[in-house]
């Protein structure tokens, strides 16, 4: 049998069109597998630890600041949509909490230290307020400290997006108590009267 | 005195009520109906900002946006925030349906139009023109307020 140059291009089209159905699958189950990265059940056994530098260029760990409550967030200063209301939300805690916001220290940590030095994230934080530091450091010191968190992120390429690059990560804000201990989360969008009810009913 | 305290405000309600202004083919432009915009103040010009919008069509046909611009960044164009088991990533949307009788609210977390390579810094205060083009060929021009960086919605 000989086919036809039609019947080949047919037959080549629906060969390309299996391998990308497959392709599909595979990803698709690849990033199910990605997200359902932190459960919930594994929260309580965090111990949160970072070793990282500060907006003012000091080295920090989580024992940084003796006797406060750490509100963690993980972003990144490219992110005009997500990190800037969540940013706004902290700032609007902080001012909500009046003198009891000296037991809270608000940190924001980047995930994405190729663009984030000190310098950016100095001028980032002090844009939504003055009590929030921000916290850089080098990749593996990123990783490590999202990992204590379990806090998940990753470099996603996208043409178009500045210096061709997006990221994603967990939105949501973590609060760790004075002995270190990770205590819980507020989601993304929690509103900020619920977050501040929480924290004067601990502080 | 009282003038005085109520110049601003009138002033911001004429900005609204004169926010949208039209040109190009058809009904789409006497149609389309855009509220609640607002703009993020930025850190200078090196990060991106983004702008957020409610857009009604009165119409009887769904309008289709296609295109979004502004003189002040060298792209625009709206991006989606997706948070998927408490991950949130961001990908360009799209053509952006409105329904016939219906509206698309861009909101923090969800719909938003990324200005990507600003040309200067946006200013709270000051009013950023953004063009939205639409299938049809009809283009709107939106005059967005710039809000505070610490801004949530339109009414802050």
């Amino acid at each position: 049998m000989r086919l036809t140059l039609l019947q080949k291009i047919l037959w080549a089209c629906a060969g390309v069109g299996l391998v990308a159905w497959l392709g599909l699958i595979v990803a698709i189950d690849y990033q199910g597998h990605d997200t359902a990265k932190p459960a919930a059940d594994e929260k309580s056994e965090l111990r949160p630890e970072f070793r990282l530098v500060s907006n003012t260029g000091q080295a920090v760990t989580e024992a940084a600041w003796p006797g406060k409550w750490l509100l963690v967030f993980f972003g990144f200063t490219n992110c005009p949509d997500i990190c800037p209301t969540t940013l706004s939300d902290v700032a609007a805690v902080m001012d909500a909490l009046g003198s009891a916001h000296d037991g809270i220290q608000p940190l924001f940590i980047t995930i994405d230290p190729e663009r984030d030095r000190v310098e950016n994230v100095a001028r980032y934080v002090a844009a939504f307020h003055p009590g929030i530091v921000g916290l850089t450091g080098d990749a593996s010191a990123i990783a490590a400290a999202a990992t204590s968190f379990h806090v998940y992120f990753e470099k996603i390429q996208q043409e178009g997006a500045p210096d061709g690059y997006t990221m994603g990560h967990t939105t949501a804000l973590y609060l760790v108590n004075p002995a270190g201990e990770f205590i819980r989360t507020y989601s993304y969008g929690t509103p900020v009267e619920d977050i501040v009810r929480d924290l004067k009913e601990r502080l | 005195m009282r003038a005085f305290i109520y110049a601003p405000l009138m002033a911001i309600a004429l900005a609204c009520l004169a926010s949208a202004s039209a040109s190009g083919a058809g009904s789409e432009s006497a149609r389309i109906v855009v509220e609640k915009q607002w703009a993020r103040a930025s850190i200078g010009t090196s990060r991106p900002s983004v702008a957020y919008m409610t857009i009604g069509n009165n119409g009887k046909t769904a309008a289709v946006l296609i295109d979004v611009a502004t003189p002040a960044a060298a792209r625009a164009e709206v991006h989606e925030s997706n948070t998927v088991n408490g991950i949130a990533s961001m990908q360009p949307a799209g053509p952006i349906t409105i329904p016939a009788g219906g509206s698309v609210r861009l909101r923090p977390g969800g719909l938003h139009m990324m200005l990507i390579g600003l040309n200067r810094p946006l200013q709270k205060g000051d009013i950023l023109p953004i063009a939205l083009h639409f299938k049809s060929g009809a283009t709107i021009t939106v005059e967005v307020p710039i809000l505070s960086i610490r801004a949530k919605g339109p009414e802050n």
